[in-house]
């Protein structure tokens, strides 16, 4: 399966909004049907380097399955892993976009018809009836993060978020003085605890800030950004090195069987603290981190950059 | 080793395999996740022999295909969470393997020792390779609790690479790491 080409995309022009919002949501299911199945470049091309570099004979056992795994749901079409997460959305909207008032609706619509179409597994439980809905709607199901921003484009970044790789994650507020050498500490032991059911080699986003919110969302942030980039702050970047070289020396390797690498990426994101508090948070990604970058133009045009 | 294994697996069979081990398996296998367990142990009910077969920890996606179920994507779920169940698991049904993702706890290496069970590990994420590995649903068990978690009934050919993780002799692959 193909990002839809050109003359697939709708034309410009909004003069029949509803029949446009339709066509862009099918655009959008089949990205995210897309995703289901293929994992986005940079992450495909990290796993290919592991798994050449990967010399330990049971580490090599479990890359050859992910790289069969790979080829498999790509020549069969089907989703890469079964826990096809709870689509989240991360919206960098542009104040003049042209649909900006329907585009929560088109979303939505896109995740519900990409359900059907991949088909994703349901996975929104009720917390207090432990029922599942049955259709992966429900409240904050598919999530989306708004962030209203300058011109006519609209940037998205979903991601298919999966229990497993969500089950490390924690936030907190600690004091100044027990400050990023605790935090450090905190992120290799909760990695050390639970990594290994997060489906390793992974991705560690990192966030800090004034307050336990803020560096959760910064994590999340931090874990969708792209493979191969680094925090522009030197220090920020040193953290990110550090934590890598530390979080690699765990040996726990693909699916925990040791082998000389544990961690795809360690991203950090960063806002200021306040006098009284460091608040840290972890967020982390399975080797499928199933994530990728759309925009959508003025004309409507959906682009992506995350696969081939 | 490499062993390529039948269902039922019996008991010598099992206590011969060391952790480490790796696996292929042809036969019947059933999953069963957190609701499952809980509604086995409570409530039983599941008319099934589950003696020498291979319990998976898995919530599998299904489709229908015509009149048949079709698995599309079926890779391992973490079996940690099912710590608290598996001992009495293991004991009233006679499971000879356990398949997950990530270790488990001391109660369920303790019941493999004593009746005679094995964990191991499938590659996480890894399930489509999973699925091609299930060649038909032979069943489904508590369709009720919802796709993920209802028992599931596979009939799996060469199912693996399968990592012995608890042995029978005390071997525990994720405990010494
Ligand atoms: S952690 Fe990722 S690869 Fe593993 S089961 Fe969950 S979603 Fe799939």
């Amino acid at each position: 399966m193909k990002v839809p080409k050109e003359e697939e995309n709708m034309k410009a022009g909004i003069e029949n909004g509803t029949k446009i919002g339709k066509d862009l949501e099918s655009v959008l299911a089949r990205l995210l049907c897309l995703l289901a199945t293929h994992l986005p470049k940079d992450v495909a091309q990290r796993i290919r380097e592991m798994a050449e570099k990967e010399n330990d004979g049971a580490a090599k056992k479990v890359y050859d399955c992910m790289l069969e795994n790979m080829s498999l749901a790509d020549s069969l079409a089907r989703p890469l892993c079964q826990d096809t997460g709870i689509p989240n959305f991360y919206v960098k909207a542009g104040a003049d976009f042209p649909l900006l008032g329907s585009l929560e609706g088109i979303l939505k619509g896109a995740a519900a018809k990409a359900f059907k179409d991949a088909p994703l597994r349901p996975n929104a439980v009720d917390p207090f009836t432990s029922k599942n809905t049955g259709n992966n709607e429900g409240p904050l199901a598919p999530y989306i993060d708004w962030q209203i921003v300058e011109g006519d484009e609209v940037e998205i970044t979903a991601y298919l978020c999966g229990g497993g790789c969500s089950l490390p994650g924690f936030a907190l507020v600690l004091t100044p003085g027990e400050g990023i050498e605790k935090a450090k500490e905190l992120i290799v032991d909760k990695i050390l605890e639970k990594g290994v059911n997060a489906c390793p080699p992974l991705v560690i986003g990192v966030g800090i800030g004034a307050s336990a919110d803020i560096a959760a969302k910064l994590s999340k942030k931090a874990l969708l950004r792209k493979i191969g980039t680094e925090n522009g702050n030197p220090m920020a970047k040193d953290l990110e090195k550090e934590l890598f070289e530390k979080l690699n020396s765990l040996k726990i390797g693909p699916s925990g069987m040791g082998g000389a690498e544990s961690v795809l990426a360690v991203n950090v994101e960063f806002g200021v603290r306040h006098p009284a508090t460091f608040a840290v948070a972890l967020a982390t990604g399975c080797w499928a981190t199933r994530r990728a970058t759309f925009r959508i133009g003025k004309d409507l045009k959906v682009v992506s950059e995350d696969f081939d | 080793m490499e062993y390529h294994l039948k269902t039922p697996i019996d008991e010598e069979t099992v206590r011969k395999l060391r952790t480490g081990d790796i696996l292929y398996i042809t036969g019947r296998m059933v999953t069963l996740r957190d609701e499952g367990h809980a509604r086995f142990l409570e409530e039983g009910g599941a008319d099934i022999d589950l003696k020498g077969m291979v319990l998976y920890h898995c919530g599998p996606i299904i489709t229908k295909d015509g009149d048949g179920l079709e698995v599309v994507s079926a890779g391992p779920t973490t079996s940690m969470r099912l710590e608290k169940f598996e001992k009495d698991f293991i004991k009233k049904t006679g499971i000879s393997l356990i398949v997950g993702k990530g270790g488990m706890g001391e109660s369920t290496a303790e019941a493999c020792r004593e009746y005679g069970c094995v964990h191991g590990i499938f590659p996480g994420g890894c399930a489509v390779a999973a699925a091609s590995k299930i060649k038909s649903v032979g069943g489904v068990i508590w369709e009720d609790l919802g796709m993920p978690e209802a028992m599931w009934i596979f009939d799996a050919e060469e199912f693996g690479p399968v990592t012995v993780n608890i042995d029978t002799v005390g071997g525990n692959l994720m405990k010494r790491k």
